[in-house]
């Protein structure tokens, strides 16, 4: 058989693509057609550039999603002769498999488009997760340091500028290390910030309805249950039924990324808060005998979401970039893993003679982030709209 | 503004102590002293051999008594063997046995001993801090004027077809982290295979076979067009959206004031008002963004340095940490904090300077 020709070679990979395109337009026009009435989710699709960057991350969500409709080989097979083929690359002896490497074979003849795909899902497991949880600490943290001031800010904007004066990628080497994975510190440290969103969560419930012990005893209860389960899993491990789990190192990756944005959330908040506690409903709160959590989750909070929203966009995009930085620097996660830092630091070896390994996955980071990035500026320009 | 700056420099103080403290706690665990036996003594030993080497190196004392050595406020160790002094902290170092005994730490002006250089930490990280400051000297100078000539373009007339052009570039440049910019310049500018450069040579264009070189290790030597292109263009490219913003959030905040309206009305040409009315009020919000990018920026360097070889401070930090190097991690540490601090303290003292309402209030 005869190599692809580029154009050919785009056409094949939009069929293969075809399940993402599906959930695109299918996305796109419940979107549209009830736009007026979903708040701002639905003002985005009035600006054109929200709407670009909507439509680059859920392009990669959905990659993540249908990667195995999607994948044309195993991610981690190797067949023979495919060595550094370049893009379009009939296979020698197909058998059952799809007969060409679309984007070519990286360094070890595996199929550098379907590590791509497979990448997106490494990275969409992480990225949104650890920024979820860096915020909720952030604004655990950040909203009574904010409100009560004191020794209280004094001492947490301390520890907070004394993690961002550390060089990320110094912190990482620390923290991300083989000989860290096998002592105790990667649990602590999990232990410490996972705990963060249970407390969020169980003390944003609590606040709004101690007034209804029924209520409150309920939501709390299972809040409390859901979490320890999540927490026994994650942290220990030691979930009975599975279902909660993370292998050492992704842990470790998980502990560290969070480390390094809780601080910079836990300083947006507090800036925020420092500006709402002035505000009149939030006198008027406290005339009304409000408790202080009440005012700080339900009072400031809502009134804070915007800059928040646009910054958590903004933060999956860096955190993306810290996953990246960790790949490239081969700390935390498996040699054979095909997430995209890792793949851009297999490939430049070779970087001058077989570009294609690395550029693939280098330009996948770049366009999620660009995609998050343009979405968050979308969304700050529709926020401030009203 | 003397117990202003008394107290950053406090503060700065203990930050260092604090941050030196938890990369001394970080690199002398058990498991990573076991790396550094494996790595400096060669090849399989047997687990007693490790130990009596971490022993014998002077690693073995408690925790804090070490840490103090470090810093010099304790004695350094020494080891003895028959009634004789063979080896100690600052035996090593001065290479004296007279020194048994003394205090050598960072107090005396001691860095230490760099295990994966074989040499003395301040002589290796001053040539590399030189290396990396002529780096940022040229990221500077590319990065700052690009960034302002795109915000102020951008912010001039919000809304307009350039605002939105240069304002989607600036996003798309703070998109692209080093690691992705440096493999598209490389396998763009500086392969013989692909990219623009085999066109280049076809034509006759360029000398070489690539119009950029890949690696900048000969700009230690001799800095040229050729080598150090390329690493520049990559750190000051990510960092140069995010100036470029903050740029045009200020212009565009400026333009919409009272005193522009008036300039406009008062029928003062555009350019004049942009540049004589606008300009110096914009920049104020810039500057402090550009002095707490440096230690950003830092970042940037080490993977810019790893990726084009670049011996400067940011490969040397790599090589430190992977080669658990305790001493050279605990200087870069050191320099890296005062880097952060010192910046951020003078984008304070500049904001201040430059702004009349705070400075005269």
């Amino acid at each position: 058989m005869d190599p692809l020709s580029w154009f050919e070679i785009l056409a094949r990979v939009a069929q293969q693509l075809l399940p993402v395109w599906v959930a695109l337009v299918v996305t796109y026009a419940v979107s549209i057609r009830f736009k007026r009435k979903l708040g701002l989710y639905g003002k985005l699709f009035d600006s054109t550039v929200g709407m670009i960057g909507f439509g680059i991350v859920m392009f990669w969500l959905f990659a993540a999603l249908f990667a195995d409709l999607i994948v044309t080989h195993n991610a981690l097979s190797q067949v023979s002769g495919m060595r550094n083929a370049v893009p379009g690359t009939p296979l020698r002896d197909p058998g059952e498999l799809y007969p060409y490497y679309l984007f070519g074979g990286d360094a070890l003849a595996r199929d550098v488009f379907s590590r791509m795909i497979m990448g997106a899902r490494e990275v969409l497991r992480i990225a949104p997760f650890a920024a979820m949880i860096s915020f909720m600490i952030g604004i655990t943290l950040g909203l009574p340091a904010g409100y009560f001031g004191g020794k209280l800010d004094t001492g947490l904007t301390f520890i907070a500028n004394l993690v961002l004066a550390f060089p990320v990628i110094l912190l990482f080497f620390l923290l991300v290390a083989p000989e860290i994975q096998e002592t105790i510190i990667p649990t602590v440290m999990a232990g410490v910030l996972f705990i963060v969103p249970i407390l969020f969560v169980t003390v944003l419930l609590n606040a709004r309805f101690f007034t209804q012990p029924g209520k409150r005893n309920l939501y709390v209860g299972v809040v409390l249950l859901v979490g320890a389960w999540a927490y026994l899993g994650l942290v220990f491990n030691a979930d009975p039924s599975g279902l909660w789990s993370m292998s050492p190192n992704i842990l470790n990756v998980f502990v560290a990324v969070v480390f390094v944005n809780a601080p910079t959330v836990f300083r947006i908040v507090r800036g925020i808060t420092l500006d709402i506690k002035t505000r009149d409903y939030v006198a008027a709160a406290q005339t009304r005998g409000e408790g202080p959590w009440y005012i700080m989750l339900w009072e400031i909070l809502p009134n804070a979401r915007g800059p928040l929203i646009v910054d958590f966009c903004l933060r999956i995009g860096y955190t993306t970039i810290l996953l990246g930085t960790l790949g490239f620097f081969g700390l935390g996660v498996s040699p054979e893993s095909p997430d995209w830092g890792s793949t851009i630091n297999a490939g430049r070896r070779l970087l001058t003679v077989y570009p294609h390994p690395a550029l693939v996955p280098a330009l996948s980071l770049m366009s999620l982030v660009l995609g998050l990035n343009l979405l968050a500026d979308g969304l700050r320009e529709e926020s401030l709209k009203d | 503004m003397l117990l202003f700056l008394a107290r950053r420099i406090g503060l700065m103080l203990i930050t260092a102590l604090c941050l030196t403290f938890i990369v001394f706690a970080l690199t002398n665990m058990p498991a990573k002293l076991t790396t550094l036996a494996k790595t400096q003594a060669g090849g399989r030993l047997t687990d007693a051999e490790v130990q009596s080497w971490i022993v014998e190196n002077g690693y073995g004392g408690p925790l804090l008594t070490r840490y103090g050595e470090w810093l010099g406020v304790l004695p350094g160790w020494v080891r003895e063997e028959n009634g004789e002094v063979v080896r100690g902290r600052c035996v090593d170092l001065y290479d004296d046995v007279e020194a048994a005994g003394d205090r050598c730490g960072l107090l005396q002006g001691e860095w230490g001993y760099s295990t994966r250089f074989q040499g003395e930490v301040d002589s290796l990280l001053g040539a590399r801090l030189g290396a990396t400051g002529v780096l940022m000297l040229w990221v500077l100078i590319v990065m700052v004027p690009m960034a302002l000539i795109v915000g102020v373009l951008a912010g001039m007339r919000e809304g307009s077809r350039t605002d939105r052009a240069l304002s989607t570039f600036a996003i798309a440049s703070t998109a692209t982290p080093e690691y992705v910019s440096g493999v598209l310049f490389i396998a763009l500018l500086a392969s013989s295979t692909v990219g623009i450069s085999p066109l280049l040579a076809e034509w006759g264009w360029i000398e070489g076979r690539v119009l950029f070189q890949g690696n900048a290790r000969s700009a230690m030597d001799d800095i040229t067009l050729s080598n150090f292109t390329l690493p520049v263009l990559t750190v000051a490219l990510y960092g140069m959206g995010y100036v470029a913003r903050i740029t045009r959030a200020s212009m565009t905040e400026v333009m919409t004031q009272q005193y522009i309206r008036t300039a406009r009305l008062k029928g003062v040409s555009f350019p004049k008002i942009v540049l004589q009315h606008a300009l110096r009020n914009a920049l104020i919000a810039p500057f402090t963004v550009i002095m707490l990018q440096i230690p950003w920026l830092l970042n940037g360097v080490v993977i810019t340095e790893v990726l084009f070889s670049y011996p400067g401070f940011g490969w040397t930090l790599y090589e430190a940490a992977i080669n658990n190097d305790i001493e050279l991690l605990l200087a870069s540490s050191v320099v890296a904090v005062v880097v952060v601090l010192v910046t951020q303290l003078i984008s304070d003292i500049g904001y201040v300077y430059l702004n009349p309402r705070i400075r005269i209030s």
